[in-house]
């Protein structure tokens, strides 16, 4: 550390960012830190304590989570934890499969492109609120896009898009530990696989013994393991749909945008080269251009992952907050939080929040900060 | 020194008492509500000439973002003079059971309200033999609206029970109505519900179980939840996209026979499409609720730190007279919270309503934040989810119990 600080200009370049370490430190990781341990108390179970000058708060340890995942009154939250998983899958494969479709049609440089592209780009400079309130109003029952059909001559549609209460894809809570160890070992396998096929043995082979371990622990003990005393189903509801269409609408431009930029920096001579060696058109594109596309696919979905996980505008606009078919953790939590004075609660969702973009983020920056040092 | 600090104190002190020519109000009465609220301002200008008023209205129906403020002022120590709340337990449950609320009972003594409120609102507004806010106004939640030229071209009258209710729902579903009960947004299910509640219940045990007497998972208020059940079953599938006024509006084109709403329908009636009370529209007790008037009230109160008290508590005054009432009621499309205002001033339903406000049993309204504190209302959105995903009365009534008990509801 002393070695660190002789060099005059290290010393000085510390002072320079002083400021804001301070400043991240406190209003960052201060808060942060406060959050969880809030999380860990009984504020707000109480409603003479929650708002009152100097409210009597008591540690509880990790209650506050229990309640939320296997609580009998938290049903709620796992739904949106249900919402949130298959909100985030469609939304990636929208925004990535519309991105790509349109940056691939415009690199073949159809007439009017610069047009075409700020068009498309065009939704991401409104904010979700905006996007939001313009969808609501399209997809109103009675108008918009269920008046769409009537411009043809057919009936109107009668789809409730935001109001459906209609679930798909069924699944009871209490199979949650199995269907995650069958998941989680079935990664370890394909690892361990990839690892011996790459010549990687040690490593295929703790790979292969861990994932033999989740999945006989997934089908004895997981079987078992019921986090509630009944079945509690969860699935993916209807009127989703409507939410999920307004943020691909919004986001799409955006990986269309990173995608045309990746399919520009193709140097022209590879296309040509593998058109010489005599790949068909959908060859080139399978073997050459979107292997090369895969680390920009990836950036985008660490992006967009995050959009997703923390998404809140878009559901308030569109559906409001009390819309529970199209909730999701980050709404559920302002509700608890700043209406249920639950501020214990409420920190807790935060948290799991946090922990949930953290997972998304983290292995993202540190390959950045590594690939960094190399260089 | 220390002498140097306290008189610096007594300076500022004198300093503040220099600016008490001030007055914050705070409410979340914007729109069609402000002319009302800018009446009543005109007349506190009109009696204390030298009080600048601050007119601080956070927009948003029924306070949903007002309400967020309020707390983001009270927790940093900056309280407005005196704000708008739900009379009753949204405004017991959260602030004055947290000590940040001052005692109006003095007040109410020396004004001489104490008989001038009806008792069964001076009730919802105590807590532990106090008084703590001035009702303004009184709204009714438990009406049903319909037209009534259509009603007989029905041939349908209005139903007195809700098991004349449903039967009707038969009889107009049979004559081609796909449904018959025009219903909103979340908020006005639920206010649908406690309709239902008060209606299976009777007043005296939905009172009770306000008062934690009558538990959620006792039989009788198991029953709730089947008969709501049965009466949604009557309504519209769409229900989640409209809101109240849309609501209101199927009944006035036809689409549907009945909307149980609060009487602010009546205004949105008369002022904003036109109609005549009694011809344009007509209106009843809710179902099995005749002879109970359930209430709301927009009141104001005193928090504790206020910075212009002796204001405030003169702006206090002028809600609670006969003349304050008189002036901001008629505007706002609800009746005076006392019992000797004068129905001259009044439009038909208001009159109506004035008659029954003083004869019949009063009890508090769950969804304008009488009964229960903000705490169980919310979670009470979650409740209903529960029975709306799967339609179990039994799971719905448990998980009301299970938050009651969690704030400790009627204790």
């Amino acid at each position: 550390m002393t070695r660190f600080f002789r060099k005059k200009d290290n010393f000085y370049g510390f002072l320079v960012i002083l400021p804001s370490l301070v400043l991240l430190g406190v209003f960052v990781y201060g808060f942060i830190l406060q959050t969880f341990l809030t999380s860990l108390t009984d504020w707000g179970r109480d409603p003479a304590q929650a708002l009152s000058a100097n409210p009597q708060i008591r540690f509880i340890g990790f209650e506050n989570y229990r309640e939320l995942f296997t609580g009998f009154v938290d049903a709620r939250f796992r739904q949106d934890l249900a919402n949130l998983f298959f909100f985030t899958v469609f939304f990636l494969i929208g925004c990535l499969g519309l991105g790509l479709a349109l940056a691939i049609a415009l690199d073949r440089g159809p007439r009017g492109e610069g047009f075409f592209r700020t068009v498309f780009l065009f939704p991401m400079a409104l904010s979700f609120i905006v996007t939001g309130t313009i969808w609501r109003w399209m997809l109103q029952p009675e108008g918009g896009v269920n008046q769409l059909p009537t411009l043809v001559g057919l009936p109107k549609g009668d789809f409730a898009w935001l109001t459906s209460r209609e679930q798909v894809w069924r699944f009871s809570w209490n199979d949650l530990p199995f269907f995650t160890a069958l998941v989680v070992g079935l990664v370890l396998a394909f690892v361990a696989v990839s690892a011996f096929c790459g010549g990687q043995g040690r490593r295929g082979v703790v790979a292969a013994i861990s994932a033999a371990l989740v999945l006989l622990w997934g089908f004895t003990l997981g079987r078992s393991l019921q986090p509630l005393p009944y079945d509690e189903y969860h699935g993916f509801n209807l009127a989703l749909i409507g939410i999920i269409l307004a943020a691909v609408w919004q986001m799409s431009g955006y990986t269309m945008a990173l995608y045309l930029a990746g399919l520009r920096g193709i140097p022209e001579e590879l296309r040509e080269a593998a058109r010489v060696d005599g790949a068909s058109e959908w060859q080139l594109y399978r073997y050459v251009i979107f292997p090369l596309l895969a680390p920009i696919t990836l950036s985008a979905m660490i992006i967009l992952g995050h959009i997703s996980l923390k998404i809140f505008d878009l559901v308030f606009a569109m559906a409001g907050p009390d819309n529970a078919p199209t909730d999701v953790p980050a709404l559920l939590m302002y509700i608890t939080t700043f209406r249920a004075n639950q501020i214990a609660k409420g920190a807790a969702i935060g948290i799991i929040l946090l922990v949930m973009v953290a997972l998304v983020i983290v292995p993202y920056l540190y390959r950045q900060l590594r690939s960094e040092v190399r260089r | 020194m220390r002498k140097f600090w306290l008189s610096l104190l007594l300076l500022l002190g004198s300093l503040g008492l220099a600016q008490s020519g001030r007055l914050e109000i705070f409410s979340w009465w914007a729109g069609d509500e402000g002319p009302a609220l800018q009446a009543l301002i005109d007349l506190y200008k009109k009696r204390y000439p030298g009080v600048e008023v601050i007119n601080a209205t956070v927009t948003g129906g029924a306070g949903v973002n007002a309400k967020a403020v309020l707390k983001t002022r009270m927790l940093g120590g900056n309280p407005p003079d005196s704000f708008q709340v739900h009379a009753g337990q949204e405004l017991i449950g959260t602030w004055v059971v947290a000590d940040r609320m001052e005692d109006l009972t003095p007040l109410f003594r020396q004004e001489g309200w104490l008989d001038k409120f009806p008792k069964g609102l001076l009730d919802l507004l105590s807590y532990k033999g106090k008084i703590y806010s001035v009702p303004v106004n009184i709204h009714r939640s438990n009406v049903m609206w319909y037209v009534p030229a259509r009603l007989r071209e029905w041939g349908v009258q209005p139903p007195k029970t809700w098991n004349e209710f449903l039967t009707a729902c038969q009889t107009l579903k049979a004559k081609g109505l796909e449904a018959p009960l025009a219903l909103g947004e979340n908020w006005t299910q639920q206010h649908l519900w406690e309709s239902v509640a008060l209606g299976v219940l009777g007043a005296a045990d939905y009172a009770n179980l306000w008062a934690g007497k009558l538990r959620f998972t006792d039989p009788k208020a198991v029953a709730v939840w089947n008969t709501f059940g049965r009466v949604l079953d009557c309504a519209n599938k769409d229900a989640a996209g409209l809101s109240w006024q849309q609501a209101v509006d199927r009944v006035l084109e036809g689409k549907a026979a009945f909307n149980i709403m609060g009487d602010w329908a009546a205004g949105y009636m008369t002022t904003t499409k036109g109609l005549k009370p009694g011809e344009g529209f007509g209106w009843a007790p809710a179902p099995s609720t005749a002879g109970v008037f359930m209430m709301l009230s927009d009141s104001f109160g005193l928090p504790k730190g206020a910075r212009n008290r002796t204001n405030a508590l003169n702006w206090l005054r002028l809600l609670g007279s006969k003349e304050g009432q008189d002036t901001f009621n008629p505007l706002k499309g609800s009746i005076a919270a006392r019992t000797d205002s004068d129905p001259s001033k009044y439009n038909a339903y208001l009159q109506a309503a004035m008659r029954d406000w003083k004869s019949n049993r009063i009890v508090g309204s769950l969804v304008h934040g009488a009964v229960a504190p903000e705490s169980f209302m919310s979670q009470f959105g979650t409740v209903m989810e529960i029975y709306l995903s799967g339609r179990n009365a039994q799971a719905a009534a448990n998980a009301a119990q299970a938050i009651a008990n969690q704030v400790r509801l009627g204790q």
